[in-house]
Parts: structure tokens; sequence; C-alpha cells
């Protein structure tokens, strides 16, 4: 186990660039992604605890909450931001479907639709379901989402 | 109509999907300090010291604030409220310091430092406590407070932060003349607003005495003029901004950290200060949603009319009135629900106990009141032996009845309950609400509640538009509400070239708002952007084609009166082909010969609501908005008699839209409030300790809707009375699929169960719970 005292540098890849970022060990990736540094911010803190998902990205293909994981963690890993998602089918059926609101939590939703469409790709609902359990909506009836993935997934 | 009651996506839309949005902590810039705040971790005392020594001895500590340092009071209505706690702790959660740091981790280490030094006071823990005889007082000085904006009728010595009451004819002879009676005792839990977005605020002094605040306010007019009013600053001094807002709900119209953020900056000598609430701090220290206890007595004749109402309604406002004198007349105003009652009698208190303070919710105050008005109604149903969409239709008000506070109702202002529930029957494929059995120990049964709704605003509540003319044609809309997922600027802008004639992709609306370039607008709050803002935006649409024609008539050598307008041109009307594209006098008009006349075409537009008025203290008359909305609800459940779990399988609303702007919006607007009102019911509760820790401060412990948990089906359908002062007759409808759901859910499983499930939320163990009590 590694053990980090102070600011350390690491290689990753964000959006397809491999690019090397200084962090503070108990920054977390959240902050990371957020930070100048990087600047992407279209992952969102809703609770910086693991419980909303509104910070979900894809780790090496696999949705993950950046706010649960240290930056230090994703030397060498593969991320994708919602920024990373260029045309992506689930993008455009979330516009034609009117899947969000005021959007917030809609990066976090892209993003952990996007990561079951890759591992499942035609799935049924009860998997979309449990997939996209782990985010929380608070303005849309969920309705919206779930069409919008089952119609990308037929894409 | 080519915009109106068309499906046109957000403006804002394809940002949204790109992570391209920026919300308030998007746009952080370099340098920007970090504030946060200190939660007390006891729910009353009385402090005698907040050390913060420690905490400002660490490297990278910027400033630490406490109660000392900041002497004013706040309040919207009654200023009771220090913005840190001072002299007395009064929830758990309340902020006891603020440290501002160069960043966040050296600010939360710092706040690991300070130590409260307290002496505990007995904690006022529920309604029932804060009532008691000898119960401990939240405010010593209750009473003695400044109105700043009255009424509020605080009660001295008690824990009774107002009291608002409305009375109609003889409730108690009504009452003894009835032939049946039904008494409801609800009891409802405190909520949170649970917006997906926390609440977060910048500050920044400029060294020209400019204040920046940039907010996730739902209210960017208010914090200015609040922040004017404690800080003794003049109003053009302060530029608030409110960026798109993740979700607000009530919940973000209130002013709270924009206070904070000021001060924070203030002692950093003007630097940008950032506060953002963590989750924890957003629950538990910022306000919530209101608990109700209330009794519902209604007396009706053995035909079902309802002849009488007595109704007390306690309002768990928590430690601070913040709106709550607002929302504790609007239940008054409203409190027989969608029914005739000439004999009324109604009490509503507003009652401060040992919670985190309380604002706004989604609503303002009808959600629980129709709760207890419709779960009465249900037992009154039963009892009669009468269906219950049967019994909401013969009580309907109608054009020509007066309101409980006596405001004439017209066609116009009120809209079709009964056509609402003529609809909802064959939507639902009503049952008449009597359980039948599926599968052994299984039974479906449906629920039904209606809902009314006025907007409870301010008689001055005004908003503005302004409109300017770009070169090619197209215009620029700026308008002072938010935009927080309800689609106000889209609607806005639909408003906008439906009237121009032109297309909605030739307005431009910026996302964010900043109350130094748009004009006034009240709050976004209240569903009434559309209404308000609508009409500003048809004045201001006026406008530009009175100087678009008055410039074209020039040209042309007509009258003003002799030209029509569409497809982006002037025309005369009798020969068309005499015409000048808008693009040819956005500018003003140039000649051939170059010399030129006009200028740029600028519309504004503005709307007051006229005849409001402030309900009377002693009688309650008095007319509380420029309309209602009413609508029916309604679930299909499956419930299983033995485990009492139970799932949703429809939710449907029917309401009287007026018209509806935006087709998709306005239905996932609805269905959205029906999820949202469904968890409300059925699992979300503020849970507070035996001495008054706030235990529910994360989504763990704060158990909100997630997928897989809503209805298998969503039916929504809308009828269409126009609203005749409101642009295209629309009415608001934003707030209102979360207001009567969770009452149709409690009158499906009480039907079910055989209990009068009068509390929430529903969840399995509590029904359960009720049974063996019955037993
Ligand atoms: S912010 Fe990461 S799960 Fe909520
Ligand atoms: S759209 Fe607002 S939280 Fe999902």
């Amino acid at each position: 186990m590694n053990i980090f005292r102070g600011p350390s540098t690491l290689v990753l890849t964000i959006n397809g660039e491999r690019r090397k970022v200084v962090v503070e060990p108990h920054e977390t990736l959240l902050d990371l992604l957020r930070s100048p540094q990087v600047g992407l911010t279209g992952a969102k803190p809703g609770c910086e605890n693991g419980d909303c998902g509104a910070c979900t990205i894809l780790l090496n293909q696999k949705p993950a909450k950046s706010c649960m994981m240290f930056a230090v963690d994703a030397e060498g890993q593969d991320l994708v931001t919602v920024e990373g998602l260029v045309d992506a089918p689930v993008q455009r059926a979330f516009l034609d479907h009117f899947a969000f609101q005021c959007g917030y939590c809609t990066s976090g939703f892209l993003m952990a639709a996007q990561a079951l469409l890759l591992t499942i790709p035609h799935p049924d609902p009860h998997q979309i379901t449990e997939w996209l359990r782990s985010n929380i909506c608070r303005c849309t009836s969920y309705e919206e989402i779930l069409q919008a993935v089952r119609e990308a997934s037929e894409r | 109509m080519t915009s109106v009651g068309v499906n046109v996506p957000r403006k804002e839309a394809p940002n949204k999907v790109t992570g391209r949005a920026r919300y308030t902590r998007d746009l952080c810039q370099p340098g920007t300090l970090y504030g946060l705040l200190v939660p007390a971790h006891v729910a009353h005392a009385r402090i005698r010291a907040v050390e913060t020594s420690a905490a400002k001895g660490l490297d990278g500590v910027k400033a630490v604030i406490t109660g000392d340092d900041v002497s004013f009071l706040t309040g919207d209505v009654i200023e009771d409220h220090p913005p840190l706690a001072r002299g007395k702790v009064r929830y758990w959660g309340e902020p006891i310091a603020l440290v501002v740091a160069r960043d966040a981790a050296t600010a939360q280490r710092a706040a690991n430092l300070v130590r409260l030094h307290c002496d505990p006071l007995p904690v006022v823990n529920s309604v029932a406590e804060a009532l008691s005889e000898h119960a401990p007082l939240v405010h010593d000085e209750v009473g003695s407070y400044t109105i700043a904006t009255p009424p509020a009728a605080p009660r001295r010595h008690s824990n009774i932060a107002d009291e608002a009451n409305v009375t109609k004819g003889d409730c108690d002879q009504a009452l003894r003349e009835s032939d049946v009676v039904v008494t409801v005792h609800v009891s409802l839990p405190q909520i949170d607003h649970a917006a997906m977005e926390p609440r977060v605020a910048t500050a920044e002094i400029l060294a020209d005495g400019r204040v920046l605040v940039v907010s996730s306010s739902q209210a960017p007019f208010e914090v200015q003029k609040l922040l004017a009013q404690y800080f003794h600053l003049h109003p053009g001094q302060i530029e608030v901004t409110a960026p798109l807002v993740g979700g607000a709900f009530g919940g973000k119209a209130t002013v709270q950290l924009e206070i904070l953020a000021y001060l924070a900056s203030r002692a950093v000598g003007g630097h940008v200060v950032t506060l953002a609430n963590s989750r924890e701090v957003d629950m538990a220290t910022s306000p919530v949603g209101m608990g109700l206890e209330a009794d519902v007595v209604l007396g009706a004749a053995s035909d079902g009319r309802l002849k009488a109402a007595r109704l007390t309604f306690y309002l768990d406002i928590g430690a601070y009135a913040d709106s709550a004198p607002r929302i504790a007349r609007a239940i008054a105003a409203q409190c027989t629900g969608p029914y005739r009652v000439d004999h009324l009698h109604a009490d509503v208190y507003a009652v401060y106990t040992n919670h985190t303070y309380t604002t706004a919710f989604r609503g303002f105050g009808h959600m629980p009141m129709t709760f207890a008005i419709e779960r009465a109604m249900d037992e009154l149903a039963r009892k009669l032996g009468q269906d219950p969409l049967d019994l909401r239709q013969l009580n309907a008000l109608a054009p020509g009845d007066l309101s409980p506070t006596k405001a004439r109702l017209t066609s116009s202002n009120l809209g079709n309950l009964p056509e609402t529930i003529q609809r909802l029957k064959p939507l639902i494929g009503w049952t008449g609400g009597a359980p039948y059995a599926v599968a052994p120990h299984r039974v479906r049964v449906q629920g039904v509640a209606a809902f009314w709704k006025t907007s409870s605003s301010p008689p001055n509540a005004t908003s503005g538009a302004i409109v300017t003319m770009n070169a090619d044609g197209s215009v620029n809309l700026s308008i002072g509400a938010v935009e927080f997922g309800a689609g106000t600027k889209t609607a806005a802008a639909q408003i906008l070239a439906e009237a121009l004639r032109i297309p909605v992709s030739r307005v431009f609306i910026r996302d964010e708002v900043s109350t130094a370039t748009a004009p006034e607008h009240w709050k976004t709050v209240a569903s009434l952007s559309t209404y308000m803002v609508g009409r500003a935006v048809l004045d201001a649409a006026q406008d530009v084609v009175r100087q678009l024609k008055s410039l074209a008539a020039v040209v042309l050598r007509c009258a003003p009166e002799d030209l029509d307008y569409g497809n982006e041109t002037v025309f005369v009307r009798d020969d068309p082909t005499i015409q000048l594209k808008y693009a040819d006098l956005a500018l003003g008009y140039q000649y051939p010969e170059g010399d030129s006349i006009g200028g740029q075409i600028i519309g504004r537009g503005r709307f007051m609501i006229r005849h409001l008025n402030l309900l009377d203290q002693e009688t309650g008359h008095g007319r509380p908005g420029p309309a209602w909305t009413v609508g029916v609800q309604a679930v299909e459940v499956e419930y299983d008699t033995e485990t009492h779990q139970y799932q949703i399988l429809k939710a449907a609303t029917v309401l009287d839209a007026g018209r509806v702007i935006n087709p998709a919006m306005a239905h996932g607007q609805v269905r959205g409030g029906m999820a949202m009102g469904l968890g409300i019911a059925s699992r979300e509760q503020i849970r507070y300790g035996p001495q008054g820790e706030f235990l529910s401060n994360q989504f763990r412990t704060y158990k909100v809707l997630r997928m897989g948990e809503q209805p298998d089906t969503y039916l929504v359908e809308f009828v269409t009375n126009p609203q005749v002062d409101a642009p295209f007759g629309a009415r608001p409808l934003g707030e209102h699929g979360v207001l009567a759901i969770g009452a149709a859910l409690a009158n499906a499983l009480s039907r079910a169960s055989g209990l009068a499930l009068n509390a929430l939320p529903l969840t399995p163990e509590f029904i359960w719970q009720q049974r063996r009590t019955m037993a």
C-alpha cells in the first residue's frame, strides 16, 4: 500500500488525453476533475458521500462515483467524464425524452447509462433500473430517464 | 399558434447533456477563499463562549467569525434570526461559527478546532412539547422582535411565532346541525427539499464598493434587497447573479448563505469567498420544509353536502420564523380545499421548536394542508358510503361562490374541478375506491384527492421584460426569473416568439439572471413565472411591435394602423408586397442615400398583479392570489395485507391548466411533482433524536425515491378553461403535481388496510404499528 504525505504527481488519461496532474493526498477524484487544473465541471458534487451519483464518471469503462475515490488512486487509469461524450445516443435520447429539468443530476445519469450500455448493450428495463438506482433525480419522475435509456439502447 | 402549445426543447438543454451547463459551484474563480459553517451539535443551549483561538492559529486560516461579531437579526417577516448563533443555540446544526481559509481542507481542519462552551437547555422536540404548559421557550424575546413585513402576530411568552384565523358563518351551530361529523388528526414530519445541487453562495466586495454575489438562489432580487437592508448598502451597489440552479423547490427562495458569504468576504477585506453547503449542512443547517399537526372536523348533511369545518393547524416551523407567517396565511386562505363550506372556523399556528428552521416548500403549505383536508374528505365519504369522487364533485367550489377569505370566484380565476374529476374517471379506470382481492393477501385499491392552490404572493409583486433586437431581426430577451428546471426561460421565449410571430429559435435568452441587468422579478416561486413574466413579455412585445410599426410607417409613408406584421416583416395590410424586414428596422432604418432614422428597437414590458390584498388579521378576509389552479389526483396500489408492503401501479393527475404553453415540459413538471409527492408520502421524514439531534442528514438516512420505486404508469391530462388575464390563458402548474398525491396514497392505503392512516410517511412498518394499535 502506498502512503502519500505531500502533493504527488500522477499520470492518467482523461477523455482520451494523457495528462500529468499534481494532487494532494486528501483530494478526491471529483475534486481533481473540477479543479482549475483539469477544469471539467460536468461531474457534480451532490452528496460527496457515494449516495447520489451526480459525480458519476467512467473509470476504465465502468461507472464510478468520483467522490468516493482519492485522486491518487486514479494513477494510470482511463477516465471519461460527460465532457468526453460526443454525440452518444444516450445524450440525444435524453434530449428527445425531456429526461431532465434542472439538469444537475444529468451528467451522472448519462455516465451511468453510458456505462450500462457499454456493458450490456441491450438491457431490459429491470437491468436499467438496477444500474440507475445508484443515482438520484429530484426533478423528474424517472419515467423519462428510463424511456431515454431504453431508446438509446435500441439505436 | 406556432410557438405556444408546442413541445419546444429547453433552451439550455444541449448544455445540460454535455456537462456545459454552469451552476454556481462551476464558476469558481482562481484565488477564491473557502468559507465553512461550523454547526452546533446541540439543539438548545445557552452559549457561554465559542472558542476560536486554535482555529484562528492554523496556517491558511484567514478569519473565524462567530455570533459575537454579528449583532443584527434577519428574517423575511419576523426578525428573529441571528445569521450565526448568538446568545443561544436553537437547533442542532445551527451555525455557531464561520471559518474562512485558503482551501477547503484547511477550512475543515479549522472548523474541527472550534469549541462551543454552553449550558444545555431543555429541548422543545415537537409541536406538542412547544404548546405544553411550562414549555421551555425557544425565543425568550418572542413578541418583541421587529416585524419586517407585516402581518405577523407573535404571542408573548409562548412558542407561537404567529397565528392566522379565518371565520365565516357560525361554525359551532352548523356542526351541531350536521347529520354526519368526522374528526381527523393528522401528523406530518418535517421534510427536506433535497435539491440535487446543495445551496452555495459566493461574495466579493470590490474596492469601489460594489458587492458581487453569485448564488444558487430562486430570489436574487430578494438577496439584493436584504443585503442592502442588513449592511446599509445602496441596492445598486449590489449585483446578485443567479446562474442555472440545480433544483430549488422553494428551499432556495430564502436568504441565508448570501448573508454569511458577505460577512465572510467582509472579514477578509472583501476578497472573494465561496460558501458551499455539504449535503449534511444543506439538510441540517439550511432550512427544511415544515411539519404539521392538524385537527380537522367536517360536518355534512346526509346527502354529503358540507355544512361546516373547524380546522386547526399547528406548523412545526423549527427555530426561526422565516416565511412561516406567510405560509400560515396561505394555509388559512385555502384551508377548506376546493370545497364550498359556508360555516368555517380555522386557526393556523406557526410554532417554534428546537428543530431546523423551515421555509417555503413546493406548494407553500398547500401540500400538508391538502393532506389534512383530503384525509377528512375520504373519511367522510367512507362514513356516508359515498363514492369519494362524487363527494368531491358535489362540494366543489363553483363560479359565484366565495373563497374561505371571501374572495369572489369566477370561471376565470377558479377553473373547473368537476371537469377534472369527470376526466379522471376514464383515465384511471375508476373503480369507486373499494378494495378488491387479486391474490391471497393481496388487494388492489384506488385512492383519490383533490387540490387547489393560489400564489399567496405579496400584493406588490412585480415583474419585467426587456427585448432588444439584433441586426438580423432576432431578439434578446432579458427577464429576472431564474431557471431551476421549471422551464421558465423557455416558456418566456415561446410567449415572445408567439407575440412577435417569429420562431422560438430567433429568441435568445441567457441562462443566468443578474440583478444589475435584468428587470426586477419578485422571486421565481409560486409557479407564477409564466403568468407574471409572461404578461411582462407580452407587454414588451407590444412595445416592440409599436416601435417597428411607427418606424416602418415613416419609411413606407403610411399610418402605423395600415401596417401588420409577420414572417419577420412589417407590411401594408392591403398590399403585403410593400414591406420592410425586421432586420431593416432593428438598429434603425438606413435610407439608400445613407441617412438613417430610428435607432435600436428596444421593447420594455412590466407587470404587477392587481387587486391583491393582505388578509385582515381579525376576520381573515382578503384576496390571496390572482387565480387558483384546481385538479384531482389518484393512485392505484397493490397492497399486501400481511406484510403491509405495497406497490404503486398508477399515479394520475388531471388539472385545469387553462392552456398549456409547452406540453412536454408541463407533463414532466406534473409527473416530477407526483414522484416527489409519492416519495414524501411513502418514505421521507426528518427524524430527531431525544435531544433534538438531527438524524437524517444524508441520503442514507433521508430516503428519497429512486429509480424502480416510481409508479409503473403515470397518467397526466389537462383540461383547459382559460384564465383570461394570463398569457394565452395559461394557469400555474409547476408545483401542483405534488399537492394531493400523498393524500391520494394515504386514502388508498387506508381503504386497503381498513385503518385510518393519518400520518406520514406511509412505511410498511408504520402501517403495521397502526394495525397493532387497533388490535
Ligand atoms: S457526489 Fe458522489 S455520489 Fe453524490
Ligand atoms: S433534473 Fe434536477 S435532479 Fe434530475
